[in-house]
């Protein structure tokens, strides 16, 4: 598939394209559109959200706020534009008086200044008839299975006489593993800037966005307030984060056009304040496993039985694919997953970098773990005996599976042999372990993609309306249009970030570069099909992958195998990592520079998961009391050591012509379970949940 | 509304601002200097850091009145002409950032940081009486009030290491 696609600028170190605007802060973000960009005089929004998390708004006083100065306008559910579709929950927002979730927003303030719109906030008095919330889930909560996980996948699925393998079972583990509520917390707080405009033709509406999605933001915008999609623009043209979070849109994104659309003619800005994102932008649930393996004397898995319960709002579905890895990475003959999914009156659960695969990833990593400690093997080499020689779920070869090439490289350039036996190695006041475990995440490709290219003179200017959110997508795609095109990098003007630019998918799952790559390839030769090699400026073509792109005959998923070294503190239990190392089998690396930002960045938030990250819920009122980044560690400069990527030289021509598969999530998972295996090693006390704490790490808790 | 004026990279503003604004809030909506990022607008991310007066500073946590007449410089007032500052270079050329909101206010504290490590010693520091070396540790030490959650720490750990050799 990728014989004829030039490989000359795919696989070159490159520097951001954007990097100069952004590190002197030139670079503009959501907010930050001014009258340089058309945006003259904004009003200031400030959210108001619910204090109990069920019930219902029985009044909303505001009258002393609307007289205030400064103030322009306060919406409730008694004066809020109405949406043209409120099935979904999480979206209509301020449409009726019930309360789903403590947090939800409930009212707004719009001033002329940001101080009035925050004030005018503080002081609206919100009356409610609450209701008893549920607020909690444990492993004996009933709940119910889901239709659907995300991404499509069943949420249960049996293959052979699990519970007779297990009963025969020389080897049998059965043990819980957990991990906590998270919150993405991107730098950049979500944010929207809108316009309702009252064109002579009719509405037009306008946002900058802080999205990963700037076409969905769209469709889902044009849908709520019903008007043509065509009328709706979108623009990101630079995103600070958003690790899924930014996936979808949110609340915020409704709200904040329906400030615009009460005030048609002016501009609205509003950001969501790093404390509302706790209850308004998605989360990841927490997550109960119950891992059972039964092994032979050998440690060949007979059995692999993995049953999760987690939870999602009552007011909206979202079912974290937890089960997800467990269906991929081992061999056994006798295979068994299922989900069930506790509702409650919570905020609403969404995309967490790597949704179900780090959280899956960790409770089945952690479990093999342990199993080579039961049978008394070699993590590695316990690993090694239960290799697949076809993908177990579909019974499909794996297009390309180096794991345990992954293993074997990072073993030795790691110095796994030093490994010695759990609570061996004491330097100072210091407990040392090595651990490890695998990464794994799917090869996405997403349909529908399309790109333009476009004649000018000297060069081409390629286009496709997809979101750099960090990612490195505006300098990855350049150097991919320059090969498909076959032409010098300088000869393209990549532009992207707005939802006027050709249909693109999410800056999610992994996806990007591969859907949006390919895109631009299928522009590419099209155009030199149309206009040949020496095009009139003003030639264009638009164009997009075959409509079934991926090829179906084979499992496509990264692998990889994280290394850790840990240091406990034999008295107060402080747990350092002054050592990683992830080796990754992710298929043909684009830019070698910017893809290691991204591995390492995903092994860093899994490190940070792995020590620091968990959202405290209080159990009476149902909100997250560690709302700020005070109380909500994530890691610092301090916490992160010698964090080193490496990757196999390969190519993977069953993905794409650009034979990549991906490489924004596979640095998360495994991460925590390898830091898990090096506690466990070094202490002696077994880890089964994240995060490591300094009274798990010493056993007192 | 009280009326104050600053220097913001090299050039002078000024304006009425409520008596309740950040100095943040004021550099951003009232003078429309948006190089200082609002991260979580308590002090706790790093990302609204500048130069006040030559030292850093979280523009989130003091109020503009407070701040009549002062010097402020932000990460687009640091460099020379359109030449980048060295720090900023150095971010640039060793990927310290990757969607970089996080990176104005890191590459501020960086070139605070260095100006500052001056022999002051810090919670890294094991001999508090001998002169200061900037390791490794006291880098990260030193830059730890400027969260990135890409996770781009080993990056500008190699930008300031360059700039400060």
């Amino acid at each position: 598939m990728s014989d004829d696609l030039r490989i000359k600028e795919i696989g070159m170190e490159r520097s951001r394209v954007e990097g100069a605007l952004k590190v002197t802060g030139r670079a503009p973000y959501a907010m930050e559109h001014g009258a340089g960009h058309g945006v003259q005089e904004p009003l200031h929004a400030f959210l108001v959200g619910s204090t109990v998390s069920r019930g219902r708004v029985l009044a909303v006083h505001a009258d002393e706020v609307r007289g205030s100065e400064d103030v322009v306008a306060v919406l409730d559910h008694t004066n809020a534009p109405r949406l043209a579709d409120t099935d979904d929950e999480e979206y209509a927002v301020l449409q009726d008086d019930e309360v789903h979730f403590r947090g939800q927003v409930v009212a707004l303030v719009l001033a002329t200044t940001s101080e009035a719109a925050r004030e005018g906030a503080r002081r609206v008095r919100v009356e409610y008839a609450a209701e008893p919330g549920e607020h909690v889930f444990d492993e004996d909560s009933e709940g119910d299975e889901p239709e659907k996980l995300n991404a499509g996948l069943p949420p249960s699925g049996s293959t052979g006489e699990p519970d007779l393998a297990l009963a025969s079972a020389t080897h049998v583990l059965d043990e819980t593993y957990r991990t906590p509520y998270m919150h993405n917390n991107p730098m950049e707080p979500h944010a929207t800037t809108a316009l309702w405009d009252l064109g002579p033709d009719g509405a037009e509406l306008r946002c900058f966005d802080s999205t990963q999605a700037a076409h969905s933001v769209r469709s889902t915008l044009a849908r709520l307030f019903g008007i043509e999609a065509g009328r709706v623009h979108v623009e990101a043209s630079h995103v600070g984060g958003g690790f899924g979070s930014k996936g979808l849109p949110h609340a915020h994104n409704v709200v904040a056009v329906l400030a615009a659309r009460s005030q048609p003619g002016r501009w609205v800005r509003l950001a969501v304040t790093r404390q509302q994102m706790f209850a308004l932008t998605g989360y990841r649930t927490a997550t109960i496993s119950r891992f059972r393996l039964g092994a032979g004397p050998d440690g060949v898995l007979g059995v692999i039985s993995h049953d999760v319960v987690e939870q999602t709002s009552r007011c909206k579905e979202f079912a974290e694919q937890t089960v997800a890895p467990t269906r991929h990475v081992y061999a056994a003959p006798n295979r068994r997953t299922s989900t069930r999914l506790v509702r409650l009156d919570v905020a609403v659960p969404s995309w967490m970098r790597a949704p179900g695969e780090m959280p899956g990833s960790f409770a089945q990593e952690a479990a093999m773990d342990e199993l080579a400690d039961l049978v008394g093997l070699d993590p590695i080499e316990l690993r090694r005996r239960n290799e697949p020689e076809a993908d177990p779920e579909t019974g499909k070869s794996f297009g390309d599976r180096r794991l345990l090439e992954c293993f074997d490289r990072g073993a030795e350039r790691f110095g796994w042999s030093e490994r010695g036996p759990a609570r061996s190695r004491l330097e100072g006041d210091w407990y040392v372990g090595l651990g490890t475990a695998a990464s794994v995440y799917p090869a996405y490709t997403q349909p529908g993609n399309q790109a333009r290219v476009l004649a000018e003179p000297g060069g081409y200017r390629v286009e496709i309306g997809a979101v750099d959110i960090g990612t490195g997508a505006r300098t990855v795609l350049r150097q991919i249009a320059a090969d498909a095109l076959d032409v010098d990098l300088d000869a393209i003007d990549l532009r992207l970030g707005s939802s006027d630019l050709p249909i693109a998918s999410v800056a999610g799952g992994s996806s990007g570069t591969s859907s949006w790559g390919w895109a631009i390839v299928a522009a590419s030769r099209t155009f030199r099909a149309q206009h040949g090699t020496s095009p009139e400026p003003g030639d264009e073509s638009v164009a997009g992958p075959p409509k079934k792109p991926v090829d179906e005959d084979y499992a496509l998923h990264s692998f990889g195998a994280q290394f850790v070294e840990a240091r406990v503190n034999r008295f107060t239990g402080e747990v350092r990592v002054p050592r990683m190392l992830g080796v990754f089998s992710v298929g043909r690396v684009v830019n070698p520079k910017l893809a290691r930002s991204q591995l390492v960045g995903g092994m860093t938030m899994g490190l940070s998961t792995a020590l620091f990250e968990e959202s405290w819920r209080d159990p009476r009122f149902g909100h997250v009391v560690t709302d700020d980044l005070a109380t909500y560690h994530v890691a610092t400069h301090a916490d992160v050591r010698d964090i080193e990527a490496a990757w196999l030289d390969e190519s993977d021509h069953r993905a794409n012509p650009m034979g990549l598969r991906g490489i924004g999530e596979i640095g998360i998972t495994g991460a925590g379970a390898a830091v898990a295996s090096a506690v466990t090693n070094a202490t002696g006390v077994r880890q089964r949940s994240i995060p490591v704490t300094p009274d798990k790490a010493l056993g007192w808790e | 509304m009280p009326r104050i004026s600053l220097t913001v990279d090299g050039s002078p503003v000024s304006g009425d601002v409520d008596v309740r604004a950040t100095l943040l809030d004021a550099l951003r909506e009232r003078f429309d200097v948006t190089t200082p990022k609002k991260g979580c607008d308590h002090g706790q991310c790093g990302a609204c850091t500048v130069l006040l007066d030559g030292r850093r500073h979280l523009t989130c946590l003091s109020l503009a009145v407070a701040h009549d007449g002062a010097e402020v410089v932000t990460a687009a007032g640091l460099g020379e002409g359109d030449e980048l500052h060295p720090v900023a270079q150095a971010f640039l050329d060793h990927d310290g950032l990757q969607c970089g909101y996080c990176t104005p206010g890191q590459v501020c504290s960086a070139v605070g940081m260095l100006a500052e490590a001056d022999g002051t010693p810090s919670h890294a520091t094991d001999d508090l009486e001998a002169e200061t070396e900037l390791t490794d540790e006291e880098i990260r030490e030193r830059m730890s009030g400027n969260l990135c959650r890409c996770g781009a720490y080993p990056g500008i750990l190699a930008a300031i290491k360059e700039v400060a050799r």
